[in-house]
């Protein structure tokens, strides 16, 4: 059976500022988003011939492939779940394009979730099934549904807030060197974190992604394609998307097992078609709308055992020269937050040599998409 | 403390739809009952409804009358910002009960005080996982949705 492993590449990456409010349009920052990965590939626009994006992208293939002058488009795809369709954008391109059904893929995601509305406030539209079961008791936002998860894993395994912290300013500390991240000149501190107001107990406003404006989007072709690129290539090892068994998006209290998510079913997948295993993975990007999704994806991807998640994050473990330095870009907590989009392009420039906090020599790297929903991620290798 | 019937910005109701019904009817009647596979090898409940069994594949059903027991598996106290008529409330509570008849089977609802208090009506400081709770029912504008209280208040 062909493989998906090293067949393809990502050849660009391009971003718009991030930022509570900008003043272009989703249709526009999509625009500069995808014009600025095809010019740092050196990709003429009307080479596209595929576009992969999420079901929540306002913004559809026909209005970018018009405006960025695309050629014939053989192929387009949209995934659902948020922010879990991340990584399976680069997944379903990279498909696409080993398969022979294309050969430029665009994948890219434009928000304006600083100043737009928050999605939880439609009630028209969360209502329906099967949030009749919960957001009539006031279990109305995702970070709700996160909570009663993490409130589970404290009493399960004895994490604590402080193990959330941990992650809250790993984040943080990698933004503070990223002039690009809405957290730039923003340190972060114990004593804040623990002093500030809750959202929804036991999580607290540091706990919460960024609420951000912009843009991002990354040009993906064939590994031998690449190798003729402007930059270096940065390949697709291996991608996986995960929907378990029986498994209920964010309000997944009603299987047997909640606090193994998405991230177990995407991770065996991955690792089985990979060269390499959860020890050998130099750098993480870890989708991180709320903090308690790091120490549940540690444990889904294998970094550890179950319910060891916290305990993993001590020491230092998450920071530069940690055992898994994390979301070098500042991630979702820290440098913007469009649906763990920049989590591909950091790791990308990780891989690159690039990244303002470089790992040195760094050359796998673990890019995931939302877990506690169906997700999908991707090993990328220099 | 207010009561949440007669605040202006009413509570969300339930968007009640074909698979689910029988829950809601069955919540009327003041009567707390679970979807159960009625094929007489599998007998499997299952939540939240669905047209068939995930174990057998039957679509034979029945709806399973349950002790209304159970113990609270997890819970939160969300904060603003919230939807207006939480954000009245907030902060309160918001529970998962795992079911004594059926563990695997747990239930999103409210720790409240009495059937018609209100969703802050009990101390966050009093919730506690494996606490026992027994659920009670309560009236909003035309639809009946469990609550729970505590076995030991």
């Amino acid at each position: 059976m062909p493989s998906l492993k090293d067949a393809t590449a990502i050849a660009g990456i391009g971003q718009t500022p991030f930022a509570k409010q900008l003043g272009d349009s989703e249709k526009a920052l999509a625009c500069r988003a995808i014009l600025a990965a095809l010019a740092d590939a050196g990709i003429a626009p009307s080479e596209v011939d595929a576009f992969a994006s999420y079901t929540m992208e306002e913004t559809d293939e026909v209005e970018v492939a018009k405006a960025i002058g695309a050629g014939d488009v053989t192929f387009f795809s949209k995934v659902g779940y948020g922010g879990g369709g991340s990584c399976a954008t680069v997944a379903h391109l990279a498909s696409a394009i080993a398969t022979g059904q294309a050969s430029v893929g665009v994948a890219w995601r434009s928000r304006k979730r600083g100043s737009g509305p928050r999605p939880w406030k439609n009630t028209a539209v969360q209502l329906p099934t099967p949030a009749q079961w919960t957001r009539p008791f006031g279990l109305l936002r995702p970070v709700d549904e996160i909570a009663m998860l993490a409130r589970r894993h404290m009493h399960e395994y004895g994490t604590t807030r402080d193990h959330l912290f941990n992650v809250a300013l790993a984040c943080r500390n990698r933004a503070n060197q990223n002039p690009a991240a809405m957290m730039y000149e923003r340190p972060l501190t114990r004593d804040m974190y623990m002093t500030s107001r809750w959202i929804s107990e036991p999580l607290c406003l540091f706990d919460n992604c960024l609420e951000t404006d912009g843009a991002l989007a990354c040009v993906v072709v064939s590994a031998e394609r690449a190798r003729d690129c402007r930059t270096k290539p940065v390949y697709v090892h291996s991608a996986a998307q995960g929907l378990p068994a029986q498994h209920h998006g964010m309000v997944n209290y009603w299987n047997d097992d909640p606090l193994s998510g998405p991230a177990w079913t995407a991770a065996r997948h991955l690792w089985k078609q990979a060269d390499f295993g959860p020890e050998d993975v130099d750098v993480a990007q870890i989708y991180d709308a709320f903090t308690p999704l790091i120490p549940l994806s540690l444990e889904g991807y294998g970094f550890c055992g179950r319910g060891e998640g916290g305990a993993f994050t001590e020491g230092g473990a998450l920071e530069s020269g940690g055992r898994l330095p994390l979301n070098t870009g500042g991630g979702g907590l820290s440098e913007a937050y469009v649906h763990g989009f920049n989590l591909i392009n950091e790791g990308v420039k990780q891989l690159r040599g690039t990244s303002t906090a470089q790992v040195p020599n760094a050359s796998t790297c673990l890019v995931t998409a939302g877990e506690g929903v169906p997700t999908s991620a991707l090993l990328l290798r220099a | 403390m207010a009561d949440a019937k007669k605040t202006a910005e009413p509570l969300l109701m339930p968007t009640v739809d074909e698979d689910g019904t029988p829950f809601w009817t069955y919540a009327a009647r003041g009567e707390l009952r679970i979807q159960t596979c009625a094929e007489p090898t599998c007998g499997e409940p299952r939540f939240p409804p669905r047209p068939c069994c995930p174990h057998c594949q039957s679509f034979a059903t029945r709806w399973q009358k349950t002790s209304g027991r159970g113990r609270i598996w997890s819970y939160v106290v969300p904060h603003p910002p919230l939807l207006p008529a939480y954000a009245a409330h907030a902060p309160y509570n918001a529970i998962v009960v795992e079911l004594a008849d059926a563990p695997r089977i747990r239930l999103v609802g409210n720790l409240v005080a009495s059937p018609d208090a209100p969703l802050n009506s009990v101390d966050p400081a009093r919730l506690r996982i494996g606490a026992r709770v027994q659920v009670v029912f309560a009236d909003l504008d035309g639809i009946t949705v469990p609550r729970w209280i505590l076995e030991r208040p």
